[in-house]
Formats: structure tokens, sequence, C-alpha cells
């Protein structure tokens, strides 16, 4: 159970993930392609993630957003292409990779019949992270997300928008420099939509974390952000959205979408 | 650039991380059978079941002599109380087992696969914890059993540990095995009738070798073959404090062979490749 510890904020605790170089490339995805018996999945993807930089992984479901996430965590084996996560191969040095990135899954994976504080502690020691160690950074990440009086509930008892930011807390337990998030504020309303947005948007800015993000709705990407155009597992595009929308010659992001997805189609029936 | 950078890093995990890691998903195991009392009660009732009425039933039928490593004539509840142990780790091993592949699990295998400790270790960390959750199981049993007159010596229950975590890593270990390696078992009815039931009445569970040879020397073989025996063997033994070298070796050996062909046939994607990941999402 949690001791009733006073929150400690900032990050002034010996991190376990190695050194690594923060200007290198967060996130390296390079030519790869994924096919579940005869359907292709993901076709010659490619891509990078800079460090402290928010990246929206755009596409619409079943464009091959969930199956690349399986992909940089290791979940499938990879069948042609690279992906590394600042510099270290998820294929050869898995552990490596695996220790510098947090991950949040489209499903719910908590446990929901254990409590708040049972989840945080229970991915700490996945990632090694001894007992002392781990009531420590769970007090510190509950106090961030607003959660630090929640500690002994059951997850069962939290609100969606709760439990997805619980979801982003554990990823952040073992302190990744890169953040995955699959569709994260699928199902929840408007209001803890936006709080989930600005919280991983913070992590950014203050915290310098690399972020992946998944999402089929395009009213939570702005101009600055990075961007990739996710399409029947093909990348139609891939850099800064302001940069994307002036070279569609489109109007917003929404009309830019619209260009590059029919331009594909075209293209597609052309090719057949 | 970066790779440079980390080889000067020591790479790798402490021995302490891996014991962190291993306690830590035994102890979730833990509270979450705690929160299951249904599993609890069903895994204790179906043994209950045979104990009370079907070995009641039997004991006038079934004859058992003075084998080793009884040393007195032994009522029939005697005889099967250690194939019912057995029995407990079976089930819970086919069970644990087949959720790790099949169902709604797979968020939480999620969460353990992308730890970065090597995945050998976290399965066999995962197999570790269903065998002591059946431990706790077989305990219960045997507590019940006590009452009704099933009585090893009191050091049996300290020796018979060891043994039931062997048997119950093997047992794990082969339930993973199969739910890896046959398409067809997509549920549990299918290995209860393929797998469980064949292995439990093929084996000395409910009736000791010898008279399984008076009746079919051709079963005889089955069960002499058939792993399960050696895991009631090695138990029976054991709760009566003595050592059954052939069924250790015979455990050993399945549990090594078992768990090295789990880990390799162990493939997350399975389950979800027919139609792409969990939940229609692609």
């Amino acid at each position: 159970m949690m001791e009733p510890e006073k929150p400690i904020v900032g990050n002034n605790l010996p991190d376990l993930a190695p050194k690594f170089d923060p200007r290198g490339t967060a996130l390296s995805i390079e030519n790869v392609s994924h096919s579940y018996g005869a359907r292709r999945a993901l076709d010659d993807v490619s891509f990078t993630v800079a460090p402290a930089s928010f990246t929206a992984l755009l596409g619409l479901n079943g464009a091959g957003k969930s199956t690349l996430f399986s992909l940089v965590t290791r979940l499938f084996v990879i069948q042609a292409g690279r992906i590394s996560i600042f510099g270290q191969d998820i294929g050869l040095a898995p552990g490596e990779a695996l220790r510098l990135l947090g991950v949040v899954f489209q499903p719910r994976t908590l446990d929901l019949d254990l409590s708040v504080a049972q989840n945080l502690l229970y991915h700490a020691a996945l990632h090694g992270i001894d007992r002392r160690e781990a009531r420590l950074r769970a007090a510190e990440v509950l106090a961030r997300i607003g959660l630090a009086d929640r500690a002994d509930s059951k997850v069962r008892d939290l609100s969606g928008g709760q439990m997805r930011r619980l979801e982003i807390a554990r990823a952040l337990l073992h302190r990744p420099r890169l953040l995955l998030l699959d569709e994260a504020t699928v199902g929840l309303d408007v209001n803890a939509r936006a709080h989930i947005l600005s919280h991983v948007r913070r992590l950014v800015t203050e915290q310098g974390i690399g972020v992946l993000w998944a999402t089929h709705l395009l009213d939570e990407i702005v101009p600055s952000d990075d961007l990739v155009v996710l399409h029947q597992g093909r990348v139609l595009a891939h850099g800064q959205v302001a940069r994307i929308i002036a070279d569609t010659g489109a109007q917003d992001i929404n009309s830019s979408f619209m260009c590059l997805t029919e331009a594909a189609a075209e293209l597609g029936s052309l090719s057949r | 650039m970066t790779s440079a950078n980390i080889k000067d890093q020591p790479a790798g995990f402490s021995f302490a991380q891996y014991v962190t890691c291993l306690n830590g998903i035994v102890w979730r195991e833990g509270l979450r059978f705690l929160h299951q009392r249904e599993r609890f009660v069903s895994a204790l009732v179906r043994p209950l079941v045979w104990l009370f009425i079907f070995a009641a039933g039997f004991r006038q039928v079934l004859g058992i002599s003075i084998i080793p490593p009884y040393e007195t004539y032994i009522l029939y509840e005697v005889y099967i109380a250690p194939g019912l142990m057995a029995m407990i780790q079976l089930f819970n091993g086919m069970q644990s087992s087949l959720s790790m592949v099949y169902d709604r699990e797979m968020g939480n295998m999620r969460t353990l696969l992308v730890s970065p400790l090597p995945r050998w270790y976290l399965l066999f960390c995962k197999l570790f914890a269903g065998t002591a959750v059946s431990l706790l199981q077989v305990y219960a049993f045997l507590l019940i059993a006590w009452f009704w007159d099933i009585e090893p010596p009191t050091i049996g229950y300290l020796t018979v540990l060891p043994a039931l975590v062997l048997s119950g890593l093997m047992l794990g270990a082969l339930g993973m095995l199969i739910s890896s390696g046959i398409r067809q078992l997509e549920n549990f009815a299918g290995v209860m009738n393929f797998v469980i039931f064949p292995m439990f009445f093929a084996s000395s569970a409910l009736y000791p070798l010898w008279r399984v040879k008076e009746g079919s020397p051709m079963l005889y073989y089955v069960c002499l073959f058939n792993p399960f025996t050696h895991a009631v063997e090695l138990i029976r033994f054991a709760l009566y404090g003595r050592m059954n070298w052939v069924s250790l070796a015979v455990v050993g050996g399945c549990t090594a062979v078992f768990m090295i062909g789990a880990v390799f046939a162990y493939d997350p994607s399975r389950g979800l490749s027919r139609r792409g990941p969990a939940g229609g999402e692609t």
C-alpha cells in the first residue's frame, strides 16, 4: 500500500535508463513492411520522431497505426525493415530500446481489480525498479496527474479520463525518453480529451520527451506539430503540419488530408 | 553517434532487478487470484468432488495393496489425493497458459511484454507465478483433505513443496506449448477433451500402474510414458518424505523441454493475427 508521502515534484531521482544522445533521433522507422497473411498492413513505412517533439500519426481506422505500435513495442516480430529508439535497434537490442520507451495502448491495459498504486508498483517491478524507489515514483507521478488521493482506490472506480491519465503516468514511471500513445483520447468526453492532450504536450515542452501520438481526429493536431499521414499502410506525407498544408495547396489540415487520401485512392485505382 | 554513447554504459539488468521483476509478477498474480473468488472455489470444488464422491464410491471396488511410498494398507482416498493435487495443477496450468495466448489477458500481456527484460525471462516469471497460485490451491485442498482423514506425515507438507513447484512449472509450460502449437484448440472444452482428460485418466492418479498392467499392458505403457504419471508419483513420494528419482528425472527433463519449446513457440501476435490486433484495431 502507498504510504502517505509528501509528493516529490521534479526529476531528482536516479534514472535507470542508460545515457543516450539527446540530439539523436528518438524513433526511427526505416522501410518497415508487415503483412497478416495475404493482407498487407504496412507497406515500406519510413519516418522519424525527433526528441522533445510532438509527432502526430494521423490515419483512419485500419491505416496500420496499431500494427506499427505493435512492431515498435516488440510485440510483433519485424518482418521487413528496421526500427530503432535513440539508436538502439528494437530487433537487436530490445531491452536497451524498450527501457527508453513508454507506451499507452489503445485498449485499456490496467488491472481493474487492483488499486491505482498496485498497478503502478507492478509496472515498476516489470522495469526492475525496487519497491522503495517505486513507491517514491508512484507518489510523484500521481501528484502530477492529480490522483494522489486516489492511490488506494480500485482502478474500476476511476473515470475514463482518470484511467487514461493513470496509464500515461504509468508509462512514464521508468522515465522513458520516447512516449507512444495509440488513440489515447478515444471514448473520452471533450474536457477529458483536452486535458489529456495538454498534459502530453506539456511533457514535450517541460521534460523534453519525444511523443508519437496516433490519432484519427484532425482537431487534435496544431500547425507546429510534426505529422505523419498513414493511409492503408503507406506514408502519404511526413513533415511539419504547416508545410504539409502548404505543399498540398490546401486551406487547413482537414482539406489537406482529404486531398492526400484522394490522390492515393486515384493512384491505387490507376495501378490496378 | 548514439550507440557509441550507450556502449559506455552498463547495459542489461542486475540480478536484483531480475528478482524485483519476478517478485512483482508473482505478487500481482497472487492479488488477482485473491480477487477472483469463483476461480478459487471452482479450483477447490473439482478435486473435492473426486475425493468426497468418486473415491467414496470406489473405495470398495478397488483394493490397494501396499506399494511404496505407503507402508501400510491405505484407503482409496489416501491413494488418489496426490493425483488430485496434480490435477489441480493440471487445470491451473492449462487455464493460465491458455489465457496468456487467447483471451482478455491480452491487455495485461502487453504490459508484461513491453518490459525491457528478456522475453524468455518474462514468460518464465509468468509460469512461475501461475505455479505459485496453484500452490495456494493445492495447500487449501490439503487442508480440507486433512479433515477427511488424509493425513500425510507433517514433514510431508514441506517436502512436497519443491515437487509441486516442479510439476506446476512442467504443466504450465506444457499448456503454453500446446496453446502456441495447435490451432484448433481455441477453447477450454477442447483442451479438456484432448489434453486434460487423457492425461489424467492415462496416469497413476486414480489407480496404481500394476493394476493397469493387469488390465491392459498397452495402456500401462501409455501411462508409463505420460509425464503426468511422473508428476503424480513425484508428488506422492514427496508427500511421504520420499524421493522418486525416475519421476524427478522425467519431470525435470520435461519441464526443461516444454519450457524451452514454449519460449520459442510463444508468439504474442497469435490469437490476433486472424483478425488483426485486438479490438479490431489495425
